[in-house]
């Protein structure tokens, strides 16, 4: 057995340990339940119509939001595929922010702009002297759907727009020669050629929405559950966990459904083209229908950001927000005006040190993995590809609900450690540090390895003078990544915190189940700051990103 | 009777002069190669004509209509690119297919024009295979059976064969030259290599810096290129300034290999203080080895061998001469080497001289 094979126990264990035992133990929980070995559970759910509601409902608002987020994020990625203009980087940067975002963050940013109480409303109702908010889309699923392709449209302009920069020009040149105007070339040879991304798109929107929790949970109101929502209140609420195992189950089903779907035409949309450098396929708006779209864009991607800055806007506004007592309150070391016996401080690193420590966990077992796939028969790699993507696709709801029942007990209790928490972020983390990494080992020339160790670098200073560098944007990506949906995680850390490990988003949660103006601010003072770490992480990463073809 | 006309062309692409006025007209059926060394304008004068650029100023008529400012898919004209461009996402019949589909045609006719195209280029039983299981001269053939199929009166070839090997390349030539020929289509044809000009055209234009230099067939431009550019595009070496120092019977003309001896020619460009220029073919020089027993020829030059490269049937050598480089060949002898020196006699009759610029 060589060094690298035994190099790729250590990820196959920690996903052992980690993620397919406590799995294991929710299917055992439901299939097994007081009276022996049995389907009852499934049984239940499938003879009780408000949880076949809930797959429905589940299925077919994911639906209706991925397609939302593509009628936004197609003409983005077209923005920025074909045009070249003033401040297309830090735009760029900005437009995928929404991604990155902790949901509670984004719910937060809905309801300070959309809620009764929101921005849109109280700016109408003073305006024209009414006593009613005219708008009123708070738990509704309009709010959802609106919350979801803000949360996912930026995938689908990641995705779409890097295929699209590098299509070969003359393919669509081409077309024109041989006769087809504008409207029959987008539709016989660019939306065919686009087809693998859009749909690897779509699938992981899908696949986003389909699990949605925090959004659902703040933004829906009791009225909409999905599937990660019902688990969790089975869970934590109604301690029905046979049936929360069961609901599990089938989430799960759907969601490696949609995985295996994603790598399969993920793989398809780089294989197979003549992709053409970026800068031989933008311009510049030069005539006065590209400048109006240009521009008309640019309009529309600032208005999707409008959450995020009404966020910040409703916390200076709102009474008792941005005011030195509530800084006292958030930066003092005193406890007493907390509800958790727990300083604001003191929340705020729990959630870095965690984020810190998910980091290190998510790139060693991320990067391991990447150069298993990389080397995998191309067989094997579809399946293997989805299969460690599988814990994106479990909600981290069901996650933290395996933590419960597997690892509170002999021989592995972790119930009473921190550890317990990071270990689930850094499962949802390290597919991120994959999807970026892959891209690049893809891409790699193996020569470029080869060609070290006849110039006779051992193997570990190949690794470490040749492919790290190479490799090190790609890293750095995955981690900013691996970074914010460490202190965004809000599913499983509801789950398992305990008291003090309570973590930014989840004292955010707390805070808004605490009645009182006082609480809502504090809920916007902690979401604002949230933002602000999370987005210094992020800003720096269009500076590091791979530049090459591909990309998450 | 000229099918196609351009006057006074212009395209400046951020203030480069890709094509910069340029005029040019060809007849029905002639098969026309605009050669010249990459970035010299050509592909821009294709995308000009086919409408995938619009010109600064200068007009383009074909058949009696005015090109400009028509769409592309409306110009009746047919390019096939230099990266081919066939669609991945379809198979070689949906490739080939393609234009006739854009015309509306019912799918039988369709199915019936396809199958004729595909027997031209000899391509029948590929009708079902994907484009990324075609080898590079199956690619080429292909397309350019894609790029006949809307039948175009006008077809555009830009270096459609310059990603292939040699020995490919030669034969898809004469395939392509005969293809064309049986259909009878006004052709463009562009390419950068002189052997692969002279299999194709009826006539050839020579392109540089977006300037036309030179037209007229490939025997023509043989006999007398215009300039040194042309001469060097077709092939010749031994391009040289020269001043005339004495007019008689023979012309005697001092260079930085040393004196060189020219029969009289009536060209009138030419007069004892003009600075031409004169280039000799390689056959024109005869070499032999330098030996105390073999005394020089008085008109001969003594050269030292600088480069040797073995052609199969014969050396080619760069031979230093004076303060410049003579390029001759002999056949194979074990003293013409690297290093040793040789006599150069140069044939009077063999010098040519340029009217255009070094």
């Amino acid at each position: 057995m060589t060094a690298s094979r035994l190099l790729l126990l250590v990820p196959l264990a920690y996903l052992a340990i980690f993620f397919a035992y406590p799995l294991g133990s929710i299917l055992e929980r439901s299939l097994g339940g007081d009276s022996g070995f049995g389907f009852d559970p499934f049984r239940v759910l499938l003879s009780d119509s408000y949880y076949l509601e809930r797959i429905w409902f589940t299925i077919w608002q994911a639906v209706v939001s991925t397609l939302l987020t593509l009628a936004v994020g197609l003409p983005v990625a077209f923005l920025f595929a074909k045009y070249e203009f003033p401040g297309k980087t830090l735009l760029k940067a900005l437009s995928t922010l929404p991604f990155v975002m902790p949901t509670i963050v984004v719910a937060m940013g809905f309801t300070a702009l959309f809620g009764s109480q929101g921005i849109i409303n109280s700016v109408l109702m003073s305006t024209f002297g009414m006593d009613e908010p005219p708008v009123r889309i708070s738990n509704s699923l309009t709010i959802i759907f609106m919350a979801h392709a803000f949360y996912n449209y930026a995938i689908i302009v990641r995705i779409v727009s890097a295929l699209w920069s590098n299509l070969d020009p003359s393919l669509e040149e081409s077309a024109k020669v041989l006769g087809a105007g504008p409207i029959r070339t987008f539709y016989h040879v660019t939306l065919p050629m686009l087809l693998p991304a859009i749909i690897s798109g779509s699938l992981l929107a899908f696949a986003f929405s389909f699990t949605s929790f925090a959004v659902v949970l703040v933004l829906g109101g009791p009225e909409f559950a999905t599937l990660e929502v019902a688990i969790y209140e089975l869970t934590a609420k109604l301690f029905r966990l046979p049936l929360a195992g069961a609901l599990a189950i089938v989430q799960l089903g759907f969601t490696y459904l949609f995985l295996v779907l994603y790598a399969r035409f993920q793989e398809q949309s780089v294989v197979r083209m003549d992709l053409q450098p970026r800068a031989a396929t933008t311009r510049h708006a030069t005539r006065w229908k590209d400048k109006i779209f240009v521009f008309g864009m640019i309009l529309i991607l600032l208005a999707m950001l409008s959450p995020l800055i009404a966020l910040v806007v409703r916390w200076f506004t709102i009474e008792g927000g941005f005011s030195t007592t509530q800084m006292a309150n958030l930066f003092g070391s005193d406890s007493r005006g907390s509800y958790f016996h727990l300083s604001p401080v003191k929340i705020i690193w729990n959630s870095l040190r965690f984020a810190l420590t998910t980091v290190v966990i998510s790139l060693v077992i991320g990067t391991i993995i990447s150069y298993c796939i990389t080397n995998a028969r191309r067989k094997w790699r579809t399946y293997a590809d989805a299969l460690v993507m599988l814990p994106l696709g479990v909600s981290a709801v069901t996650l933290g609900f395996g933590y419960i029942i597997a690892l509170g007990r002999p021989p592995l209790d972790l119930r009473g450690s921190w550890l317990i928490l990071v270990i689930a972020h850094s499962l949802v983390a390290y597919p991120f540090v994959i999807r970026s990494l892959l891209p690049v080992l893809k891409g790699m020339n193996p020569n470029v390895r080869e060609g070290a160790a006849v110039l006779g670098a051992t193997p570990t200073k190949i690794f470490m003078r040749v492919e790290l560098p190479l490799i090190a944007p790609a890293l750095f990506v995955g981690a900013t990544f691996a970074f914010a949906v460490s202190m965004g995680e809000v599913g499983a850390s509801l789950i398992l915190v305990r008291a003090e490990f309570t973590t930014m988003p989840v004292a955010i949660f707390r805070f808004l189940g605490l009645p009182g103006a006082a609480n809502l601010s504090m809920a916007l003072g902690m979401s604002c700051l949230l933002m602000a770490v999370v987005s210094v992480g992020f800003i720096a990463i269009e500076r590091f990103r791979y530049k090459g073809v591909g990309g998450f | 009777m000229s099918i196609l006309t351009v006057t006074n062309l212009h395209k400046t692409y951020d203030s480069v002069h890709a094509v910069d006025d340029v005029s040019f007209s060809a007849d029905s059926g002639e098969l026309l190669c605009l050669l010249g060394p990459s970035g010299c304008g050509k592909s821009t004068m294709l995308r000009l004509l086919a409408g995938l650029d619009e010109p600064d100023s200068g007009t383009m008529t074909f058949e009696g209509r005015n090109l400009n400012g028509l769409a592309t898919q409306e110009r009746g004209v047919g390019l096939m690119f230099q990266d081919l461009a066939l669609f991945p996402h379809m198979d070689v019949f949906g490739n080939v297919a393609f234009g006739l589909r854009m015309q509306k045609l019912p799918s039988s006719e369709v199915s019936v024009k396809v199958h004729e195209l595909l027997d031209l280029v000899e391509m029948r039983s590929y009708a079902r295979r994907r484009v990324h299981e075609l080898s590079g001269g199956e690619r080429q053939r292909v397309a350019l059976a894609r790029s006949l199929a809307p039948a175009p009166k006008l077809l555009m070839l830009d270096e459609p064969l310059s990603s292939l090997d040699r020995v490919l390349r030669e034969g898809l030539q004469t395939q392509v030259r005969r293809v064309l020929e049986e259909i009878g289509v006004t052709s463009i044809y562009v390419t950068h290599d002189r052997d692969e000009a002279f299999t194709m055209a009826d006539r050839l234009i020579f392109m540089n810096q977006g300037h036309i230099i030179q037209t007229g067939t490939p025997e023509e431009a043989i006999a007398s290129p215009a300039d040194g550019f042309v001469a060097r595009t077709l092939g010749f070496k031994n391009v040289l300034k020269g001043t005339i120092s004495e007019s008689s019977e023979y012309l005697r003309i001092k260079s930085q290999i040393g004196t060189v001896i020219a029969t009289r020619t009536d060209d009138l460009f030419m007069s004892p203080s003009h600075e031409s220029i004169f280039l000799r073919p390689e056959d024109g020089i005869s070499v032999s080895v330098k030996e105390a027993s073999n005394k020089p020829a008085e008109d001969s030059f003594q050269g030292l061998i600088l480069e040797r490269v073995f052609r199969g049937n014969r050396y080619e050598l760069r031979v230093l001469v004076g303060d410049g480089e003579l390029y001759c060949h002999t056949l194979a002898s074990d003293r013409i080497r690297v290093g040793e020196y040789v006599y150069l006699t140069v044939d009077p009759n063999s010098i040519l001289f340029l009217s255009g610029q070094f």
